[in-house]
């Protein structure tokens, strides 16, 4: 068991407990590279005067050194804990060269004080302040950053957690938290010229001909129909490990930043995903993870094992290691170019077992919005293609791959077959198809065939030709406009399905219907009326947009009364997931669960799915809503939500 | 059979509960299901309910409430009694929770716990029909902040999200040619600056020969515009220098994206003399690994006359064939070799040959490919 890693990472966190103080000077308490974890008493920055000063900084990841922007010149930002009930005034002071701003993210707030340039304030300009000041009237787990130009991706981001006024329901005996980011050495703006300049510029996780000759990725015929389509299915994520290094608190995977419990504690991770551009699937091999909160929303509990959190998402997560052994925590990116790993352990310098990155997944036919399999006979046609061959043999990873270790790595090896066998005995090819396709696709079938939206469906051919990529007619609404590539002919409710790459891990992933409110939602009015809204882009021309027009393009905003319920249907046109938020809100996802459905401030629409929502406008001003991914907000999918009061205008 | 079923299922539910209950029963065929515990019977009358709710609105939430059981039970892991099921698995699934337990082991069912929440109420209504309001004509933050600051904010925001210029500069051939006689050089690059849809457009290629200067080079400035997902018009200007009159010509054309990702171009070009002249070309990037790339090119040039001064004669005027294979170091910095093949056509072809000069030459080429 003891290994020689073992023993070097013991040394090497003596050697960090010895110089730790001086080395990470820049982190904040929380974020040491061991950290006991909090305990309500821990000195952080609360109370009601607080005061937050942005300036440029350097950070060390992995030993190296990096350009960041920090607040308190820490990254992450300091935590900002609150209590439920108080008022808090955020003197917020903005030593950048360039305007800077903080957005309270899921906070319920005034909209002057909501932090969003151009929409709720000037923002704060170089060398001056800005004076937040609100009631804190929520309790749950959140955070904070900039909104303004790419400064989120620098650094510019931090915690919050809000402590209830009365007792948790949760209980805890120790608390972490777990601040998910991604992290280049390139500049923002040269990784967004970049994407715009020269499409799938960051995955080195490509088909390729050698791919195609070792029986990888997809047959040769389905290459060429994606390539007909000029459609590329390895295109998981824009930005990728091949440039990012993915962090935990600011700690690198070599980092190895480590949470400590004493076996037998109930140990609750607030897990907040304040990356610019990952999607990442954050599981504890070996301990079932009981999910208590998303998005700062108490929720019944649900124990899963593995569950993918999209960017700006939170979850509250509730383990109990029993033995005293370290625990490995991956947070891998959606396209398994590299994790963020960190550590739960009884005592400083242990390092768990680290698995080996999976397969990277390929798009589908679903993920364009053409459900094959609701087409008799069609089943599975285009889900098996690429799947379960394998990956591509070149296909790179960054340096957190080489973290596997010993156990693992044997495992890793020989992935495929392992995956392959246990997919044949225990996991039953058919049944997964079914559940997937024959009742989803059912489902979509006898909801939607009975309000005519299917009317151009061909039933009896199915053949292709009905099922147009880029068919206008399939969603009138949106703009004729280069920047819109595909328009999903038939896009599906996919909140019952775990989220892209995770339909086949063989463990239970959480997926958005298994999450109820505790509580009895506040409005469980029905909505007066319903919106389409969809989000449109051009993965060739990285043009990104809501209903084909770009914020840039757009001066409109999209228009509710105060106090009116309306029910918001997000159709995802892209082969991407987005991870849609708005401002000033929460909303109620439309899962089956009536009054007590999950209340969030940002959802991922997976791609070529939808996702429906109900919410009320009771927040009066103007809200930023948009995709939370960075680089597709910069690029255009952001609108502004305006509420008014009745006849106000 | 699917879509079949699930109307039909609907429409019994619609009747009475019990028949779809026991319709279920026997679908499922489930051996030893115990009777549903009081909790279900509430479940079972809300799914009849929400199957009767009219659909007119959305589809979402019937789907969503018709369909959250079966969900439930097909997440936790592939069950093989999920296979093929009809959609009746929904209103089935309150008699499951036998199976809900081995399941999720130790936690609460997300969904049994449900039962208070499980009424015809909150987001298990329809949505109505109201009118949306009109959109307001004021900007809300103007009531709080001087209007000129938060007019310089917005215009800020806007152009920061979507509305940015942005430019590159690509040589896609950079090369030195070995072939008989004097070895000689050869580049073909492009730039542009601008937004997603209007943009400037610089395009130069030439060619020459150690010590003997350019042969022919051509430099475009062009006007692009996006006309669909994956094409730009362009038009403009291109002159041409090197050996012989240095003719001047209004181009247009499109490039982009064609199925089968092949980057193609094709532009006319009319010069000052009033001759015609075409030019078609493309290339494939076939990845042979991730950074090692075979790029395939053609370029066929045509001509509407003969235009003696520069060696052209009407119709085909030539074919230009390459393969390079190049190693990425990174994207933007890619050394290559390769091969290339140069035949002229047609009445130039004559031209040359009267002229004594080759039809064809074979070259072989090392260069390198970058990107700014």
């Amino acid at each position: 068991m003891i290994s020689a890693l073992d023993r070097r990472q013991f040394l090497r966190g003596a050697a960090l407990a010895g110089g730790g103080a001086a080395l990470s000077a820049w982190l904040p308490a929380w974020a040491q590279t061991i950290s006991p974890g909090m305990r309500p008493t821990l000195p952080t920055v609360s109370g009601e005067d607080i005061t937050l000063t942005i300036a440029r900084q350097s950070m060390t990841i992995d030993g190296r050194k990096f350009r960041a922007i920090g607040v308190n010149g820490t990254v992450p930002a300091p935590l900002i804990r609150l209590r439920e009930g108080q008022r808090v005034r955020l003197n917020v002071i903005n030593q950048l060269e360039e305007d800077s701003s903080i957005h309270w993210h899921g906070l319920i707030l005034p909209a002057n004080m909501d932090g969003v340039p151009g929409v709720s304030f000037p923002g704060i300009k170089p060398g001056s302040n800005y004076l937040y000041q609100f009631s804190v009237v929520q309790s749950g787990t959140y955070w904070y950053h900039s909104h303004s130009g790419l400064q989120e991706q620098e650094g510019h981001y931090g915690p919050i957690i809000i402590d209830p006024a009365g007792a948790d329901p949760v209980a805890y005996d120790r608390e972490h938290v777990i601040v998910l980011a991604d992290h280049s050495a390139l500049s923002p703006q040269a990784i967004f010229r970049r994407l715009k300049v020269n499409p799938g510029h960051f995955n080195f996780q490509r088909q390729t001909l050698a791919g195609l000759l070792s029986g990888k990725d997809q047959p040769l015929k389905d290459r060429l129909d994606w390539g007909q389509m000029r459609m590329d299915p390895a295109d998981i994520s824009d930005v990728t490990g091949s440039t990012y290094t993915y962090l935990v608190n600011g700690h690198g995977p070599m980092d190895n930043w480590t949470a400590l419990f004493t076996p037998g504690e109930r140990v609750r991770l607030r897990v907040i995903n304040a990356s610019a551009m990952t999607t990442f699937n954050v599981r504890i091999p070996g301990l079932p993870l009981s999910i208590v909160q998303a998005d700062g929303q108490n929720v019944m509990p649900v124990t899963v094992d593995e569950f993918q959190i999209g960017v700006a998402e939170t979850y509250d997560v509730v383990v109990s290691p029993g033995d005293d052994k370290a625990y490995t925590l991956v947070g891998e990116a959606i396209d398994r170019s590299g994790m963020a790993r960190a550590t739960l352990a009884p005592r400083a310098g242990m390092a768990g077992e680290v698995p080996p990155l999976r397969k990277r997944p390929l798009a589908d036919m679903k993920d364009m919005g053409m459900d094959m399999s609701s087409m008799p006979g069609m089943e599975g046609m285009d889900m098996s293609g690429g799947a379960m061959r394998g990956v591509d043999p070149t296909a790179e990873k960054n340096a957190s791959a080489r973290l596997a270790t010993g156990a693992a790595a044997a495992v890793a090896t020989m992935d495929h077959s392992a995956m392959a066998g246990m997919d044949h005995s225990g996991m039953d090819h058919s049944a997964m198809s079914g559940v997937d396709h024959g009742s989803m696709a059912g489902m979509d079938h006898g909801a939607m065939g009975a309000d005519g939206q299917m009317a151009g469906m061909d039933h009896g051919g199915h053949a292709m030709g009905s099922m147009k990529m880029r068919d206008f007619s399939n969603a009138p609404q949106v703009k004729r406009d280069p920047s819109v590539q595909t328009i999903s002919p038939m896009p599906v409710d996919r909140t019952g399905e775990p989220g892209q790459g995770l339909a086949d891990v063989g463990h239970k992933v959480l997926v958005y219907r298994d999450l109820m409110a505790l509580d009895r939602n506040p409005d469980v009015r029905a909505p007066s009326r319903s919106i389409d809204i969809h989000l449109t882009g051009n993965m060739e021309r990285f043009m990104w947009s809501f209903d084909g027009e770009k914020m840039s393009d757009h001066h409109e905003p999209i228009p509710f009364i105060e106090g009116e319920r309306v029910r918001v249907n997000l159709i995802n046109d892209t082969m991407m997931g987005h991870p849609i938020h708005i401002h000033g809100h929460f909303f109620e996802l439309v899962t089956g669960h009536g009054d007590h459905a999950p209340r969030k401030h940002t959802v991922i629409v997976q791609p070529g799915g939808k996702v429906t929502w109900d919410f009320t406008a009771d927040a009066v001003g103007d809200w930023a809503f948009h995709c939370h991914l960075l680089y597709h907000m910069h690029a255009g999918m952001m609108r502004v939500v305006s509420v008014r009061p009745k006849g106000d205008a | 059979m699917t879509r079949i079923l699930t109307p039909l299922v609907s429409a019994i539910a619609l009747l009475s509960a019990a028949p779809a209950f026991a319709q279920d029963h026997s679908m499922h065929g489930m051996p030893g299901m115990a009777p549903p515990g009081e909790v279900a019977p509430a479940q079972e009358k809300k799914k009849d309910k929400a199957a009767a709710r009219p659909r007119a609105q959305t589809p979402a939430p019937d789907a969503t409430s018709a369909m959250d059981h079966s969900q439930h039970q097909a997440s936790p892991a592939p069950q093989g009694d999920a296979a093929g099921q009809p959609q009746p698995a929904s209103p089935a699934m309150p008699e499951m929770p036998g199976m809900d337990h081995s399941q999720h082991g130790q936690t609460t069912m997300p969904g049994m716990p449900a039962m208070p929440g499980m009424q015809m109420t909150g987001t298990a209504l329809p949505a109505g029909n109201a009118p949306p309001p009109p959109p307001p004509s004021d900007h809300f933050a103007d009531r709080d902040f001087p209007g000129g600051e938060m007019a310089r904010s917005r215009d800020i925001m806007m152009k920061d999200s979507g509305g940015n210029n942005f430019g590159q500069v690509l040589l896609n051939l950079f090369e030195y040619q070995a072939h008989s006689g004097r070895d000689g050089y050869r580049w073909d690059g492009e730039g542009f600056y601008g937004g997603d849809i209007n943009r400037l457009w610089l395009k130069s290629e030439g060619e020459g020969e150690f010590g003997r200067g350019i042969d022919s080079a051509e430099v475009q400035v062009l006007y692009s515009r996006a006309i669909d997902p994956y094409f730009n018009l362009q038009g403009g200007i291109r002159q041409d220098f090197g050996r012989g009159p240095d003719r001047t010509y209004a181009t247009i054309g499109v490039e982009g994206l064609a199925p089968g990702m092949f980057e193609v171009e094709g532009a006319l070009f009319l010069s000052t003399k009033g001759d015609v002249l075409g030019r078609v070309e493309g290339y494939y990037d076939q990845r042979i690994t991730q950074r090692l790339i075979l790029q395939p090119r053609a370029e066929v040039n045509f001509a509407a006359q003969d235009i003696p001064e520069n060696d052209i004669g009407s119709g085909l005027v030539n074919i230009e064939l390459g393969a390079r294979l190049r190693y990425e170091f990174s994207r933007q910095f890619a050394p290559y070799i390769g091969v290339s093949y140069l035949r002229k056509a047609g009445d130039t072809a004559r031209l040359s040959r009267l002229a004594g000069e080759d039809v064809h030459a074979t070259s072989f080429v090392a260069g390198v490919r970058f990107w700014f």
